[in-house]
């Protein structure tokens, strides 16, 4: 049995992987666009940031793919996919037959359609190549602006900081990371962000992007002008679907997929931030890896297919750690906070009909794993609302 | 080099050995406690350094010379005296006073002043004792000695919580327990019934009734006497007691059958409308029973006071004159005049406690002197009293506080010396005349009592008669009063110590009268005259209805003394009973416990805390005394209390009270701890000093809850605060460095963390990331959970107790062991004792 996957970031290694061990004698083949090993994209910030050297993004070597049956083929596009014949076309015109295919190809970083967004000197804030860009953009330290205060955002305004750079952030909200963050927690890390020299334009909307050969300055809607030598579009991110569109695949936000990641065609599974499962887009790498497990599950004939659980996000910003969970604007609930302004240490909880169905951890996320579970489980609290703001050590 | 003195406290008159400003340790060579001391005895030396002093005299809010001070003093009281005479003016003083002090207001009040209105607070304590005794055996005598109540075969403790209120008594007994039965008649199950062979919970008020049943047992058991008024006390003998008849049968029996019984009682007996006639209605059973004058047996009334003998020998009282010496009996007032040299001496008894303010109230009394007391709080229908002081031209105040509800109200302070600083002498409830020695320099420009008075005399005119060198001086002419108008069976004769020289005063040891000649040793007395008096019962003046159907009873804790102003400060002493607490019994709860409770009556309200207790009976409840506007303005509960008065003592009827309880309301309660007292103004507030200069601030009101007011007021530059919202619930705390500044919970209802864990982290070491993350739970981690200290000598929790119950310690003395808890002053052992008793031992395997 032959087995193609397309994509070889976090979701597509992991499925092609999992595969490999589920149908023994199976030839799988992984399938990457970019010239590198599988790597880590989460911790592209830290190559921003210095923090580590390429090699430590690298999650698999070739080796070890080669020696769990997976045949890994770097730099490999594939431009169409021609179900009638099981046949995937690289971009080199190379034909993959298979006898199913994995999509796996993630997203792209959203561009703005604004006056100006092709100069040089404006990235993305996706993958590697954005990240060596912005390297190189950095090495002339001078302004940069970033695009978006969103996690992408602040961890570009970050590493671009560590490196030298006079960074500000633009934000459409009074906040940033705004779903992940309530206000408070939004104004804490913009706080502790601004003592490492970001800036902050919020809230405030881009209308251009100025210059002559290079990108020069930022306009604002509010008529300022950011000087930047370097712009970074952090604005979101769009599923990878034009593969699947023009081969002719039920697309909506993503490539729809049933529980078992199955596409209309029972040859094709879609997974990971390409894919809409039972109309449900994912941003975060962990329900990805899930998806990826579920699927080879799936396909073997086993398991009980992906189920959405509830969004978590743990993230580190700035070196300020943070993770959130649920519904954490709280309209219509119960809000519990606990604030440390010494140490820089803030919580929110939201509380409906006795259960707990979002929080926000801010500075310290030791106790995530207690507060998803009261979440995900959603257990009445009871005599235990008395100490659940500070952990489950008072839980008992 | 320790100096030999008296503990200022109970009644018992405890011998102490003061070093300087460091702890105490009893006196091993005292009569009175054998070197034993109680839990606020053994703290005496942290009340040393108390802040709260009054240093100099203060006139009209201003600090004023000595000179200027006493001028204005004088002026009040001749203008008082001369626009509307003698009985214009008033003194009233204190069994906190010594005997000297006593001595110079009395003899400044009745011989020269002219009026007999200098009243003690000793009338709030034991006047219905005193008026027993005369009525008895025509002089304020107890028969008894503690030796007595070593020997006695059956103690029968009425209206006494003796192992709170005077716990080295209760030691004393407990350690001569062997053979020995004890009955508590009391409505209460206090600590003082841990152990007894029976408690007799009885109806409030219902003692005579109960010692008029006994009396016609005995009657009917064969016991005769040939002392007059049998017969007709016999007649008398009726009323209901409640308790159940196979008890009461128990007790009698006990009591007939047992030569050597003790009848102990106390301001439980006392502080009645019919506290002369439970006096006399025990006294009767002694003298049919035979047991008066016995070894081991006799009536012995117990004083709250260090010295409200002394007051009471000195006739600083309204209805007595000077040594025993009485109005009534012919001669004695004209020797007493002729003695004094006194030129208008008082004619007649003057008005008692309650009547003295009645009549400041009225406007009659144009110069009033408080000395060394706090009527605004201790006095009943407190409220009134207090406009009686606003009302009176000119109140002067000696103390040695410069805040108490009454200094506050004072035109002129005078400042006084304290415990440790003044000389002179007590006499304790067994007639023991002890020295209290100075040992520490007066502060600021405190001077003594008998000084000031002195100093008031001459400006007056009538300084030859107050012409003292010294307090011995002082001494010898009281002293010598007591030899006049004889001979006469007066018993109270310590004419023997007239002619002591300074040296011989400044040594005396303890000395029992009478001591009629140098060198008599005093002891038991068997009174000369006795007489059965009749003790028809009547029920307390005001009776329990449906608009106020509870009766409120009031009393001592065990850690506290009067109204707080010398054991408040002290930290160790607060945490035996933080918080003013309203004892009911759950089934007459209005609210559940630990709820504020509005405890309303005729006269007026005091707000406390509730707590439900099973030791209440039902339809009674009980607040203790102590709280002013200092500690906790709301939780005055004289402010409750009736003003009737007993009709032969005068003595107000402080243990019984119709009232009614209903929840306080108010939108939120809390609490701050905080390294410093805030000036908080919440309408229902407690102050409690913890160790450190930390102090916890209970408080409750309406409104929004004032997080912002609290953390402005608390707030201390380079500090950070954490902060906690949960619906109506916040919480905050302030930290500097690690270490904890303030906490601060508020909450919409009293369901508030306990304060004992938190309290704790103010003395424990920096405060880390993970333990300022829990903070605001206001609970440890892990641990145990928070428990009140029982054991204050060495700070042993309750918890800690029931550990080592648990563990297998079966007894006081294995608790002690295991725990040293109950090993130090001993003043917890009753409390250990029910704990043993509630929590059953493990068996062993």
């Amino acid at each position: 049995m032959r087995i193609v996957v397309v994509g070889a970031g976090p979701a597509g290694t992991r499925a092609a992987l999992r595969v490999s061990a589920r149908l023994p004698g199976a030839a799988v083949t992984l399938a990457g666009a970019e010239a590198a090993l599988p790597y880590d994209r989460v911790a592209l910030s830290k190559l921003l940031a210095g923090e580590i050297e390429v090699p430590a993004l690298l999650t698999h070597s070739a080796r070890a793919l080669r020696d769990a049956g997976v045949g890994y083929r770097p730099g490999t596009r594939i431009a169409a996919v021609d179900r009638a014949a099981k046949r995937a076309i690289t971009a080199r015109g190379e034909a993959l037959d298979y006898d199913h295919l994995i999509l796996a190809m993630g997203s792209q970083a959203v561009r703005l359609p604004l006056p100006g967004a092709e100069l040089p000197g404006v990235v993305g804030y996706r993958d590697l190549a954005d990240v060596r860009a912005m390297l190189r953009a950095a090495e002339g330290r001078g302004n940069a602006v970033v695009i978006g205060g969103g996690l992408l955002g602040l961890e570009a305004a970050a590493g671009l900081a560590a490196r030298g750079m006079r960074v500000t952030v633009v934000h459409a909200v009074d906040w940033p990371m705004e779903r992940q963050l309530d206000a408070r927690a939004g104004a804490l890390l913009a706080t502790r962000m601004g003592g490492r020299g970001i800036r902050f334009a919020m809230p405030a909307s881009t209308v251009a992007l100025e210059g002559e050969g290079h990108v020069q300055g930022v306009r604002l809607s509010d008529g300022r002008l950011l000087p930047a030598r370097l712009v970074v579009m952090a604005v979101g991110i769009r599923p990878q679907v034009a593969l699947a569109r023009e081969a002719g695949l039920d697309v909506g936000r993503g490539i729809k997929a049933d529980r078992g990641l199955f596409t209309a065609d029972p040859a094709v599974q879609a997974l990971g931030e390409c894919a809409e499962v039972e109309g449900q887009c994912i941003g975060l790498v962990a329900p990805a890896l899930e998806q990826a497990e579920a699927a080879a599950a799936a396909l073997a004939g086993q398991g009980q297919g992906w189920a959405a659980r509830t969004d978590s996000a743990a993230l580190k910003v700035s070196g300020t750690a943070v993770w959130s969970a649920g519904d954490i604007g709280g309209a219509d609930g119960e809000i519990l906070t606990l604030h440390d302004e010494g140490e820089d240490f803030y919580r929110r909880l939201v509380v409906k009909q006795d259960r707990l169905v979002g929080a926000v951890l801010y500075g310290d996320t030791a106790d995530s794993g207690f507060y998803l579970d009261l979440i995900t489980r959603r257990l009445p609290l009871g005599r235990m609302r008395a100490s659940l703001a500070f952990g489950p050590g008072l839980a008992a | 080099m320790s100096t030999r003195t008296t503990c200022p406290y109970c009644g018992v008159g405890c011998g102490v050995l003061a070093n300087g400003t460091g702890p105490v340790a009893g006196d091993p060579a005292h009569p009175a406690n054998h070197g034993r001391l109680c839990s606020k005895g053994t703290a005496l030396g942290e009340t040393i350094a108390a802040a709260n002093r009054l240093l100099h005299p203060e006139v009209d809010g201003k600090r004023a010379s000595w000179d200027a001070a006493l001028d204005a003093v004088a002026e009040a009281f001749a203008v008082a005296r001369a626009t509307n005479g003698p009985d214009a003016t008033a003194l009233y003083v204190s069994g906190q006073l010594l005997t000297e002090d006593y001595y110079a207001a009395n003899k400044f009040a009745k011989g020269f002043l002219g009026t007999a209105n200098i009243d003690s607070n000793s009338r709030l304590c034991m006047a219905s004792a005193v008026a027993g005794h005369k009525r008895a055996f025509g002089e304020d005598i107890v028969p008894c000695t503690y030796e007595d109540l070593e020997q006695a075969e059956l103690i029968v403790l009425v209206g006494s919580n003796l192992a709170w209120c005077h716990p080295v008594l209760f030691q004393r007994i407990q350690a001569a327990r062997a053979g020995k039965r004890v009955v508590v008649i009391d409505p209460r199950r206090t600590a003082s019934c841990e152990g007894a062979e029976l408690h007799l919970p009885i109806r409030p008020g219902g003692d005579v009734a109960l010692f008029n049943a006994l009396l016609r047992h005995l009657s009917g058991a064969g016991f005769r006497s040939e002392k007059p008024g049998l017969a007709a006390a016999l007649a008398a003998a009726g009323g209901e007691t409640g308790l159940p008849a196979a008890d009461t049968k128990k007790f009698f029996d006990w009591f007939a059958s047992t030569e050597k019984t003790v009848t102990l009682f106390s301001q439980g007996a006392n502080q009645s409308s019919a506290g002369a006639d439970k006096a006399n209605a025990i006294i009767n059973c002694h003298m049919l029973h035979g047991s008066l004058g016995r070894p081991g047996g006799g009536p012995f009334s117990i004083t709250g006071q260090p010295n409200a003998m002394g007051g009471r020998e000195t006739g600083a009282l309204a209805n007595m004159l000077a040594g025993h010496l009485e109005w009534e009996t012919p001669g004695e007032a004209e020797a007493l005049a002729s003695f004094w040299r006194a030129p208008n001496l008082a004619p007649r008894p003057g008005l008692k406690a309650v009547d003295m303010f009645r009549a400041a109230a009225e406007g009659r009394i144009g110069a009033l002197w408080v000395m060394a007391t706090n009527p605004a709080v201790s006095l009943p229908a407190s409220d009134s009293v207090r406009a009686a002081l606003a009302r009176t031209p000119t109140l002067v105040v000696s103390d040695c506080v410069a805040d108490s509800d009454t200094v506050r109200a004072a035109r002129i302070r005078l400042p006084a010396l304290g415990w440790g600083e003044k000389d002179g002498t007590v006499t304790n409830s067994e007639r023991v005349i002890s020295r209290q020695r100075g040992f520490l320099p007066a502060p600021g420009e405190a001077r003594p009592d008998w000084w000031i008075i002195a100093q008031v005399a001459t400006r007056l005119g009538w300084g030859d008669a107050f012409a003292w060198p010294n307090a011995a001086a002082i001494f010898r002419e009281h002293a010598a009063t007591t030899g006049l108008a004889r001979p006469s069976l007066r018993q109270f004769d310590i004419s023997g110590l007239a002619e002591l020289s300074d040296a011989e005063y400044a040594s005396m040891p303890p000395t029992r009268w009478p001591v009629a000649r140098r060198g008599d040793v005093g002891g038991r007395i068997v009174p000369p005259v006795q007489r059965f008096v009749a003790t028809p019962f009547r029920a307390p003046a005001n009776a329990p209805g449906d608009a106020h159907p509870l009766a409120l009873n009031t009393g001592r804790l065990r850690d506290q003394w009067h109204t707080m102003t010398r054991t408040g400060p002290v930290p160790r002493l607060m945490a035996h009973s933080p918080e003013p607490l309203l004892h009911a019994h759950p089934d007459d709860a209005p609210a559940s416990d630990g709820a504020l409770v509005r405890v309303a009556s005729r006269w007026g309200a005091a707000v406390l805390r509730l707590k439900h207790d099973q030791a209440q009976r039902r339809g009674d409840v009980f607040a203790p005394m102590h709280w002013t506007d200092v500690w906790a303005g709301a939780a005055r509960i004289n402010a409750a209390v009736n003003p009737d008065t007993d009709p032969v003592s005068g003595q107000p009827e402080l243990k019984h009270t119709p009232v009614a309880l209903t929840p306080y309301v108010a939108d939120w309660h809390g609490f701050v701890l905080h390294r410093g007292k805030l000036a908080s103004a919440a309408p229902w507030q407690a102050f409690i000093p913890l160790e450190g200069d930390v102090w916890r601030h209970e408080m409750a009101g309406r409104g929004a809850p004032p997080l912002e007011e609290l953390r402005a007021a608390c707030a201390v530059p380079g500090a950070t605060w954490i902060t906690f919202q949960d619906r109506e619930l916040h919480r905050a705390a302030q930290l500097c460095e690690g270490r904890l500044i303030s906490v601060i919970f508020l909450g919409p209802d009293h369901a508030l963390p306990p304060r004992e864990w938190l309290a704790s982290l103010f003395a424990g070491s920096a405060i880390g990331s993970d333990a300022r993350r829990t903070l605001l739970a206001g609970r440890p981690a892990e641990g145990p959970p928070p428990s009140p200290t029982i054991c204050i000598c060495h700070g042993v929790s309750r918890a800690a107790i029931e550990a080592a119950i648990r563990a297998g310690a079966e007894g006081v003395a294995a608790v002690g062991k295991a725990t040293e808890a109950g090993t130090g002053c001993g003043s917890c052992r009753p409390e250990i004792a029910a704990l043993c008793a509630a929590l059953p031992v493990p068996e062993s395997t």
